[in-house]
């Protein structure tokens, strides 16, 4: 009967662990936790876990922008982190979640991408962005986007001898121009929601993810849920997103 | 393997982290770490970390894989992308895959699983960082965690690695000894039967120095046991 007691709760702007409808878990950020990678960190927002670690390599850039560096992003939704995640390879989720959290990176210009090419047309340095999902309690977005970007901006670069990368011997840090900070704001009847428990989260009728640039530009978007929304919440939920997006960024 | 290393392993019978040859790593275990899982465990042996989570016992599906007078037991063992100096491309390997079953079946001996008919218990490893000897952590994080979701088991499985380097008797390498040893064989055992159930070699050795081997890590997981038994009754009390 939880569902629907949760659902009675959220109808009349209520929640569960008795948190404002606007208000986020306790987060905590911890960097540095995996010395194989060249930048990891770990997000804790309340029982959400999540794991983000940066590797680095040296490939091919793409033809059509051939002095970039390359970035990708990967997510993994272990069997770990919850009884409803399966083995194999990675589901819609995962792959929206991977997306998103590369979406805010890329087009905030967080990683300065041109500097990162070692010779036009032939080779640049890669940039892996893996999460790993430890334990799910809802909000992976904002969780996996904060470790990604913590995971950055601590992220140093190996060397590189006759093309060839000494992983023992960190150098300068990853050049960095930008820090993209992502909320998303829930929907469930005429209330706006931040950071759902899982159990929150699967009664959402629709949610938006923003990502936030320092001077509150916003620099990506993804919708998602089973209902539409107006003009005027969709208003209402980035002006919401870009406001509590000011918090998060205080923990990086 | 097999490989020469341009530096010496072993200096005046001390390791390059400063350990005797019979000496394991720093070790840190922690249950209760995965809110989700019914029972979960973070163990570190020097620089290798593996957590474990365990679900179940629960119901199985397929039905047609169910067992009519026992439950049957699942494992996983996956390393993250960035455990490793090279990135791991994610998704289960065939290293992975023969390593899932071997952990498989040096946890099964360990428990009761005709208490649970038609049941599965899933056990998920993963490798978070990776600097040798990772399937025996992993092996000692999954018999944490299969206890903390107390599934009822004889004994916990303690594991640890040992191998050859220089020509010298070592237990638990790290990632450069692995790489360079003559020799490495991970071993889990049932500590109170001395019960071996994972058993694996590469390399060459003669039947003494396996058996010498065998006996150096039958006596160091003494404190692996002790450890986990520790661990266990700070949570639980005694």
């Amino acid at each position: 009967m939880r569902p629907e007691y949760v659902l009675k709760l959220l109808e009349n702007g209520e929640r569960i662990d008795g948190r404002k409808m606007d208000q986020f878990r306790d987060i905590k950020v911890e960097t540095g936790i995996i010395q194989r990678a060249e930048g990891s960190a770990r997000v804790k927002i309340g029982k959400t876990d999540v794991i983000v670690g940066i590797k680095t390599g040296i490939g091919e850039p793409f033809s059509d922008i051939p002095n970039m560096g390359i970035l990708k992003t990967a997510a993994e939704f272990t069997p770990i982190a919850s009884p409803d995640f399966e083995s194999g390879p990675p589901r819609e989720n995962a792959t929206e979640l991977a997306r998103v959290v590369d979406r805010g990176i890329r087009e905030s210009e967080c990683i300065d991408l041109e500097k990162l090419c070692i010779k036009e047309g032939e080779k640049t340095w890669e940039i892996f962005v893996d999460v790993h999902i430890i334990n799910h309690d809802g909000n992976l977005i904002d969780a996996s986007a904060l470790a990604a970007v913590a995971a950055l901006r601590t992220t140093k670069m190996p060397k590189l001898e006759d093309d060839k990368i000494i992983r023992d011997k960190l150098e300068k840090k990853l050049p960095l121009s930008h820090t993209p900070v992502t909320v998303t704001v829930g929907k469930v009847f005429d209330k706006f929601i931040i950071d759902p428990i899982k159990e929150e989260e699967e009664l959402l009728d629709s949610k938006i993810t923003v990502a936030v640039m320092e001077d509150g530009k916003v620099c990506a978007m993804q919708k998602s849920g089973k209902t539409g929304l107006s003009l005027e919440d969709v208003n209402k939920m980035i002006d919401l997103a870009v406001e509590k997006s000011k918090e998060i960024r205080k923990l990086l | 393997m097999g490989m020469k290393s341009d530096e010496k392993l072993i200096v005046k019978g001390k390791r390059l982290d400063g350990r005797k040859p019979d000496e394991i790593r720093e070790i840190e275990m922690e249950v209760g770490v995965i809110p989700n899982a019914d029972g979960s465990a973070q163990v570190r042996f020097g620089n290798t970390i593996a957590i474990a989570g365990v679900y179940g016992p629960r119901e199985l599906f397929p039905k047609h894989r169910q067992e009519p007078d026992r439950a049957i037991i699942q494992c996983r063992y996956n390393m993250a992308p960035f455990s490793v100096d090279e990135r791991k491309r994610p998704g289960p390997s065939r290293r992975a895959v023969e390593i899932s079953k071997v952990t498989r079946l040096a946890l099964e001996p360990a428990l009761f699983l005709d208490d649970y008919p038609e049941m599965v218990v899933d056990v998920y490893i993963e490798i978070l960082q990776a600097d040798g000897s990772t399937r025996v952590t992993g092996i000692n994080a999954a018999s944490l965690a299969l206890a903390d979701a107390g599934v009822p088991m004889k004994d916990l499985v303690v594991a640890i690695s040992g191998g050859k380097v220089d020509n010298t008797i070592l237990i638990d390498l790290c990632g450069k000894e692995d790489n360079y040893s003559e020799a490495d064989i991970p071993i889990a055992f049932l500590p109170r039967k001395k019960e071996i159930t994972l058993l694996q070699m590469d390399g060459q050795l003669t039947q003494k120095e396996i058996k010498d081997i065998i006996k150096t890590v039958l006596k160091a997981g003494e404190t692996v046991y002790k450890k986990q038994k520790e661990v266990l009754i700070k949570k639980y009390g005694k």
